[in-house]
Parts: C-alpha cells; sequence; structure tokens
C-alpha cells in the first residue's frame, strides 16, 4: 500500500508571529521556517506503518514555493520515500490544495493519505476533510491511533468529550493530532541519504487546479492586548478579591 | 439570507456551542436548524424553542446516529440547494463535517470565525490567535464554522420554530462507528463552565493534580482543565487540554495554576473575564495576562486558598 503525505512549509513553531505593520498578514522574512509540526506526525504515522510491513512506499507532497524542497528533503530524511514538489509562490487556499491533491491521489492511488489536522499559520484545519469529500473516501480526522486491519483502517479520534474510534473502508483520509505518535529527527546519514532521493517538480496548472483565492483577506491585525492586573501579596488578599467579585463556595 | 445551523446534541438536549453558532447565524439572515441522528424528535422539539428559529430540519435515520461526515456531508449539501449559508458551532464534530460539506458544494470554507462584519465579511484568528485576519468571501454560498466563546449564546428557549421531516439521506456504507471513551463527569463542560480550574506541568504528578487541583474545582463547582504539558505529561487526559490544538475557553473565572503560559495555552484562554494566576515563577508569562497574580508555591497557595474561599 502507498501512503501519500501532504506536508507544509510554515513560520516555526517556537517563533512569536509578527503582524506587519501595513495590516497585509504575518512577517515571514527572515524567519525560521519548519515543517508544520501536525505534518511531521504524518510523516511519523506513515514511516511506522511501512516499518510493521504494512505500506510499501511514502511520497511526500508539498505545494509552496521553491523552499518548500527543504520540507520535502526534511521527509524524505525522516523516511519517505520520494516527493512531489507543486510550486507555486501564490498562497493557496485548502479547497485548491484539495483540488491538487485529489489530482495527485487519481495518479498514485494510495491506500491512505495522511495530512496534519491543520497548519499552524491558517489554523483552517479543512484540507483533509475537502480532499475526503471529493475522493469519496472516508475520513478519520484528529488521530491518536491509526490500526490498517485488512481492507479497513480503524482510527482512534480526539472529540471534545474524550475519545472515539471508527473503522473507515480504504483507501482513506486520516488527519493527525497530537498525541499521535513523536516524530523522529532525522540522522545525518540519512539526511545525505534524502538528497538523492527523487523529487518531482510540478506546477498546480499541471494538475488542472485554478488556485485563484475564493476568501479575500481584507486586513490582518494584532489581537486585543490583554494587559497585566495586579500581583496579590498572599491567599488572604486574592480570597478577599475573588469574594469581591462573588466567587466562593 | 436563509442561514443552515447545524445543531450539536447529545441525542437527547441540544448543547450550548449550538446556541453561539445560532447568534452568529441571525446576524447573516434567517436561522434553520439541522437536527439529525437518531431518535431526535425530542431534540427538534427543544431546537424548535430557541430564541430567533424558524424552522428545524430533522433527518431521523440511524445513519445519522454517530455524526459519520461520510453520511451527514451528502445531507447537508442537499439541504444547501434552498439555504445560503451552512453554520457550524466550531467543535469537534462541526469540525470534522463542515469542510466535507464545503468541498461538495465547491466552497471554500471560513474557520472559528469570530465577528460577522458583513454580509460575507467575517473576522477569524490565525498564527493561534497571534493575529486576526478580516476576511471576505467571493463564493455563491457560505460555509462556516463558529467560535463558541466569541458569540453569546441565543436564548435556548422563546422560539416556535417548525419542525419538518428530511428524508434525503442514508449510509454510505464507507464508515461506522465502532466504540467512544467519553468521560463521565459531575462537573460542568469546560467549554461552558462559568469557572474552569486548570493545572499545569509544575504540579508534577497525577496524583498531585488530583490533591491539589480537583478540590479547588469541586468547591467552586468548576470545570477541570491542563495545559498540553499537563496533558503530554500524563497527569490528566487529553479531553482537559486547553489552548490551539485543544478546547478555546472564556469562563467568567479562569484559574492558572502551575501554568507557565505558553503562546499555544493563552491562545485557549485568553478571553476569559478574569484570569486568576498561581505561580512560584514570578517572570512566568501568565502573570502578563493574568488579572490577579499569586507569585507562590502553588502546594502551600491552593491548599490555603481551597480552605479559606
Amino acid at each position: 500500500m502507498k501512503i501519500l503525505v501532504p506536508v507544509k512549509r510554515v513560520l516555526d513553531y517556537n517563533v512569536k508571529p509578527r503582524v506587519k505593520a501595513d495590516g497585509t498578514g504575518v512577517d515571514l522574512a527572515n524567519v525560521k521556517m519548519s515543517m508544520n509540526p501536525f505534518d511531521e506526525i504524518g510523516v511519523e504515522e506513515a514511516i511506522r506503518l511501512k516499518e510493521k510491513g504494512v505500506a510499501t512506499e511514502i511520497v511526500a507532497v508539498s505545494v509552496g514555493p521553491a523552499k518548500a524542497q527543504e520540507t520535502l528533503r526534511t521527509a524524505l530524511a525522516m523516511g519517505a520515500d520520494r516527493a512531489i514538489l507543486v510550486q507555486t509562490d501564490d498562497e493557496v487556499e485548502p479547497l485548491a490544495l484539495a483540488k491538487i491533491f485529489k489530482a495527485i491521489a487519481d495518479a498514485e492511488q494510495p491506500g491512505l493519505v495522511i495530512l496534519g489536522k491543520q497548519a499552524i499559520d491558517g489554523d483552517n484545519n479543512q484540507t483533509g476533510q475537502m480532499l475526503a469529500a471529493l475522493t469519496g473516501w472516508a475520513q478519520g480526522t484528529f488521530a491518536s491511533a491509526v490500526n490498517v486491519e485488512g481492507d479497513h483502517v480503524s482510527v482512534t479520534r480526539e472529540v471534545d468529550g474524550g475519545l472515539e474510534t471508527v473503522k473507515l473502508k480504504l483507501p482513506a483520509i486520516v488527519t493527525t493530532d497530537l498525541r499521535l505518535n513523536e516524530p523522529r529527527y532525522a540522522s545525518l546519514p540519512n539526511i545525505m541519504k534524502a538528497k538523492s532521493k527523487p523529487l518531482d517538480t510540478k506546477t498546480p496548472a499541471d494538475y488542472g487546479v485554478d488556485t485563484t483565492p475564493r476568501v479575500k483577506t481584507v486586513k490582518v491585525s494584532e489581537p486585543p492586548v490583554r494587559s497585566a492586573g495586579v500581583k496579590v501579596a498572599d491567599v488572604d488578599e486574592l480570597v478577599a478579591k475573588l469574594k469581591a467579585m462573588g466567587v466562593h463556595s | 439570507m436563509k442561514t443552515l445551523v447545524w445543531v450539536e446534541h447529545d441525542g437527547s438536549a441540544v448543547k450550548d456551542a449550538t446556541l453561539a453558532a445560532v447568534t452568529a447565524a441571525s446576524k447573516l439572515g434567517e436561522v434553520h436548524l439541522l437536527v439529525a441522528g437518531e431518535g431526535v424528535g425530542g431534540v427538534a422539539s427543544a431546537a424548535a424553542q430557541i430564541a430567533g428559529v424558524q424552522k428545524v430540519h430533522v433527518a431521523d435515520n440511524a445513519a445519522f446516529g454517530h455524526n459519520l461526515p461520510e453520511n451527514i456531508a451528502p445531507l447537508v449539501a442537499e439541504l444547501m440547494a434552498s439555504h445560503d449559508a451552512f453554520v457550524a458551532p466550531a467543535t469537534t464534530t462541526g469540525k470534522n463535517i463542515a469542510p466535507r460539506v464545503a468541498a461538495l458544494l465547491d466552497v471554500m470554507q471560513i474557520s472559528e470565525i469570530l465577528s460577522v462584519e458583513g454580509p460575507k465579511t467575517f473576522t477569524r484568528p490565525i498564527y493561534a490567535g497571534n493575529a486576526i485576519a478580516t476576511v471576505e468571501s467571493s463564493d455563491a454560498k457560505l460555509v462556516l464554522t463558529v467560535r463558541g466563546t466569541a458569540f453569546e449564546k441565543a436564548a435556548a428557549t422563546g422560539g416556535s420554530g417548525t419542525v419538518e421531516a428530511v428524508s434525503a439521506g442514508g449510509d454510505t456504507g464507507i464508515s461506522s462507528f465502532v466504540g467512544a471513551e467519553i468521560a463521565k463527569q459531575d462537573r460542568p463542560e469546560l467549554t461552558s463552565a462559568k469557572i474552569i480550574v486548570s493545572g499545569g506541568r509544575a504540579l508534577g504528578s497525577s496524583e498531585k493534580y488530583q490533591e491539589v487541583i480537583v478540590p479547588l474545582a469541586d468547591k467552586l463547582g468548576a470545570a477541570l482543565g491542563a495545559s498540553r504539558a499537563a496533558v503530554d505529561a500524563g497527569y490528566v487526559p487529553n479531553d482537559y487540554q486547553v489552548g490551539q490544538t485543544g478546547k478555546i475557553v472564556a469562563p467568567e473565572v479562569y484559574f492558572a495554576i502551575g501554568i507557565s503560559g505558553a503562546i499555544q495555552h493563552l491562545a485557549g484562554m485568553k478571553d476569559s473575564k478574569t484570569i486568576v494566576a498561581i505561580n512560584k515563577d514570578e517572570d512566568a508569562p501568565i502573570f502578563q495576562v493574568a488579572d490577579f497574580g499569586l507569585v507562590a508555591d502553588l502546594f502551600n497557595a491552593v491548599p490555603e486558598l481551597t480552605g479559606k474561599i
């Protein structure tokens, strides 16, 4: 079984985003960029399925600028077998992304597509579900456990009240939540080896997908700032403050 | 404009998240609801009482019993032929279903709206709430998810919507529900609680969480929460997590105990009316957003607080 793993290059998890002064977006010039953490979990899960003998080949895909090659090389160094860069400098919305991934899925015929549940820049949480709609496949979103059993996959999902498990017919779409696994670090020899793994470069037009945005960003602003209140000296003062607000047992 | 709001329910009662979605939808136009599930006549009657609701579409079918998006999304897409906007609360169910509906309609969804600025213009958080985007849709129909803490809840009674059965849809046969482990608690749900007591990594163990955090929550009738660090360390189950990737909460009072205040955590609770922080590190970022900060050893301060409050 082949597994397709879309990965996105985003502002590094540890970098504090800064809104540009002109309100057009978040400043991405000269800041550290990394693989979206949820996608990293997706790559790791695919590798584990390959190590278990369930998967035979892992294809990493990224839609983004030329530099997204680095993100794909990271996926290859972790253990993906080959990569496809769908190169564009435009911002591509989840719906258009899902259409590109649908076209790639048609060509590659994977048994599973494993995506991050959301990218930590746009926080849309849409692409996996949209891809499932377009392919007509079942979806196991916010996964904390994935078990392939014959022609089905059972996915344990993190839902508001706890966990739920669904059984999906393959091929299927899985989106990852934080506790699915802990991604490995690529070793130096594997980073060197990744440089010679195949990486194809395509464009959205190669897949016949129009990436013109449907949603226009009018402006991007700083969130309202919450100012610090007061420090209380001890528990008695805190109790007095809380009681004054009507908070007591 | 005619809106179709997804009713989140547990099979017998309408969940609060629905009420915030109704408020958001009412800013766009006429409010219709969709109640899907098995044996949901009671839920539909209750939903019809929500203030401002004109019509309730009820899809009562075993195939809709566990909110499987493979079965629900085609049903919603069909109903959308006579509606202009699909509005779902940004719960794990809403987030699972809405994008599948959007793609079936060839619409780009707008996720977790914070406000309605115009007929097709909304604000929404990006970068874990570190920036707020104002966005305008150019699609013919809208698909939205609504952040529950950003909208007042519509009154659960006072409305008189008509109830209409929907016969569309069925089982697509590609997915099935196996089981759930839903924590049963005798306390309020995190996302609708008036008071939340959250514990962080400084607690050091699951036992200490039980010993220190739980009695304070019990005394105040509060919901229990935790930081991602405490969940990752295994002190509490994942559904306790407050933050960017956990639950977004905005209670009257939020107690952050032994929580340093990473941006991912702040993203989940900074809209709380009053934030109380107890931490022994006076430089912890949580104090920059706390209304009342107490620099103290939580193992002494919290039991003392529990005793005196």
